[in-house]
């Protein structure tokens, strides 16, 4: 995964709430079984229409979406913040998030910065008022910045960290195997296994 | 959470039970913990880009025996003896054919008789079983915890993360005590419990929570009602949702094919006995929700959150302070084509979906298979029943179901998720309007422009009779007034 201390990039407004994965990505784009060229399915069935933020300059050249609450709600799937990265997306910035999309987004190096509402509105209007406003998020001071606005955001310590630093997960997991394998070995044994298989 | 020698949550005596290695630290700088996974469903979807993974990384799958995968999202429900007509269905479920033999996966395909919703299957096999903790690629994997499991949904990310080391990094959940307390009345069910839950903390109420459902009107629900709520959990925000076990649940597994046996199922009894949340121990929040009061209830709008008794009227943005709420009222109601202030009864409805991992199992079969039984369906609609497994469907065969909802004019179709997503052929038309038993009514989510309105399975099939959104009780009022005339 690649480093990430800051970005900057122009910032697009979606003023909308509860904006669910299956906008995000419709599940017709979901049959692929690559884990990249997912930029044409990113909210496809909204950029049909030609009044959608992405359809509009200079906001389709954006790299931070500027998001209402519940971003990322319904399906797990991951394929939600693949597109979003395809597309060219750094960061999403929103007043909550759903946990699953959240997770994914710190796994894939897409920065979800919770940003309190009243601060989502004043960037919103700046924006807006001049498009192509960058909006720039710094990983290190942990500051959401766009004109003369500065507003904090949250993100848990160690997802920080892993973006910053680029980690791997699996790869961090990997380091404490025995551990796992000690837990392994004191499990009870009624617990199921689905070898061998058994039918009724 | 909580120390071992403190009342604890059944939650977090799960959690406790898995904690391979505990993160360093507290509050905001806490590391996550490493937990244990003792189950690991796949489907064709959430699992090729992981299987890849480990491909290029040189890893192996490091316990298939705690991996089961099935086909579920692209089957199609009609014809499956026949190659996938969609060819980027049939490569992604050839793929998972690939991949499972080549890393040694049991997996059961389409045409099988253990194939089917993954949620489904995982419980029927009696692989699902109390104080596991489960997980899939997949967000109703929430359904699990009906069995007092801790079972969510994780991304593809997460799937080859378990693949390669059986365990995921996870920072701990916060618990929420869904407390609903009373006696349903008859015609309302599980599903209407959870869509009254959902529409009251909203669909962001639940982030960061494990949701642990409690109260008479819990306990004195069958395996298949439980399941019915816990699987809705994540719509209300959260990952998971639980139930604590009991004589019910033993019941259920007992005897099934991967049920613990013999010795074995004493001591598994013995265990699962332990994990109710202890007297004394703390939710950090807590709900309350009236049983004897609800009604069958239905969603309006274009997330699950909005919805609403089947004897209101469609809202305004009027009716609701926040700003957001307001905004998304007005948005869903000119996807939704309806205007404030019908009742929702009027509203004519062009398809009835009864399947989904939410309400595809024999009791939601035999709900909406008692009220159909002897009825006309209306001439305009479109009834769909999809069972949930293929084993469901044979059982359901074998009690004469599909005969029932045959002479009503409804289709039974082969097992899978249908039209709850329509990622097979089976979609909604641009502007058409559906009543369906599944869990989301997204924008485009059963086809696109195609308009979604939750409903319980007893709902349904009253809809399919009546042809606008109904409760079994309207059937009685109307029979009753036709005798008058």
């Amino acid at each position: 995964m690649e480093k990430i201390t800051t970005h900057s990039g122009i910032g697009v407004p979606l003023r909308q709430s509860n904006v669910d994965t299956d906008q995000i990505i419709p599940a017709v784009y979901l049959k692929r079984i690559t884990r990249t060229g997912f930029e044409d399915a990113l909210f496809a069935g909204w950029r049909k229409d030609s009044s959608f933020i992405l359809n509009q300059e200079p906001f389709s050249q954006g790299s931070v979406l500027v998001a209402g609450p519940d971003f990322g709600t319904g399906s797990s799937r991951e394929h939600a913040v693949w597109a979003l990265k395809d597309y060219g997306f750094k960061a999403v910035l929103s007043s909550r998030f759903a946990d699953i999309f959240r997770g994914n987004s710190g796994k894939q190096g897409l920065v979800a910065a919770q940003v309190a509402q009243s601060d989502i509105e004043l960037i919103w209007k700046e924006i807006e008022n001049h498009p192509g406003t960058e909006v720039t998020v710094d990983l290190a001071a942990r500051t959401v910045t766009c004109g003369s606005i500065i507003a904090p955001f949250e993100i848990d310590d160690y997802t920080r960290w892993r973006l910053m630093e680029g980690l791997d997960d699996i790869g961090l997991t990997l380091q404490h195997e025995e551990e796992v394998t000690a837990f392994e070995n004191e499990r009870p044994a009624f617990k199921p296994t689905t070898l061998p298989a058994r039918f009724s | 959470m909580a120390a071992h020698q403190a009342a604890q949550t059944l939650a977090e005596k799960v959690w406790n039970a898995h904690v391979v290695r505990k993160g360093e630290g507290v509050g905001a700088a806490r590391q996550p913990d490493l937990i244990y996974i003792d189950l690991h469903l796949l489907h064709e979807v959430t699992s090729p880009q992981a299987f890849e993974g480990l491909r290029l990384a040189g890893r192996k799958l490091r316990r298939v025996d705690l991996t089961i995968a099935t086909e579920d999202h692209n089957t199609p429900t009609l014809d499956i003896d026949k190659p996938i007509a969609d060819l980027t269905s049939r490569t992604q479920i050839e793929t998972l054919r690939k991949n499972c033999a080549e890393f040694g996966v049991r997996l059961h395909s389409l045409g099988d008789k253990e194939q089917g919703i993954v949620h489904v299957v995982g419980p029927q096999l009696g692989l699902t079983q109390p104080g596991m903790t489960v997980v899939c690629g997949d967000s109703h994997t929430s359904t699990h915890g009906a069995f007092g499991a801790l079972a969510f949904g994780i991304g593809t990310s997460e799937v080859e993360h378990v693949m390669a080391t059986q365990s995921l990094s996870l920072k701990p959940f916060k618990t929420m005590a869904i407390n609903v307390e009373g006696t349903l009345k008859p015609g309302v069910s599980a599903k209407d419990i959870i869509l009254a839950v959902i529409a009251k903390i909203g669909t962001g109420g639940g982030q960061g929570y494990v949701l642990e459902y409690r109260g008479s009107a819990i306990r004195s629900l069958s395996m298949d009602a439980r399941m019915t709520i816990c699987n809705m959990s994540i719509e209300a925000g959260a990952r998971a949702g639980m139930i604590a076990p009991d004589a019910t649940t033993y019941e259920y597994i007992n005897g099934r094919p991967h049920a613990p046996q013999g010795a074995d199922w004493d001591a598994a009894v013995a265990e699962w006995d332990t994990l109710a949340t202890d007297d004394g121990a703390t939710f950090d929040a807590e709900v309350f929700l009236d049983a004897d009061d609800l009604e069958p209830f239905v969603t309006w709008g274009t997330n699950p959150g909005q919805g609403i008794s089947l004897s209101g009227v469609v809202p305004a943005p009027e009716d609701f302070d926040d700003e957001n709420a307001r905004a998304a009222c007005e948005r869903a109601l000119t996807y939704m084509d309806l205007k404030a202030g019908t009742p929702m009864k009027e509203i004519r409805v062009d398809t009835v979906f009864l399947g989904s991992c939410t309400n595809s199992r024999m009791e939601d079969l035999r709900a909406a298979a008692a009220i159909v039984q002897g009825q006309v369906k209306d001439p305009n609609i479109r009834m769909m029943v999809v069972p949930g497994s293929a084993r469901v469907r044979l059982e359901a065969e074998a009690e004469g179901l599909d005969k029932i909802f045959l002479e009503f004019g409804a289709e039974w179709r082969f097992a899978g998720c249908s039209m709850c997503l329509g990622m097979n052929p089976d979609q909604l038309a641009e502007g058409e309007r559906c009543a369906s038993t599944s869990n989301r009514n997204f924008e485009g989510r059963q086809g696109k422009g195609g308009r979604t309105h939750l409903v319980s399975p007893q709902v349904a099939a009253a809809t399919a009779i009546r042809g606008t959104l109904s409760s079994p009780s309207d059937l009685v009022d109307s029979s009753s007034d036709a005798k008058v005339a």
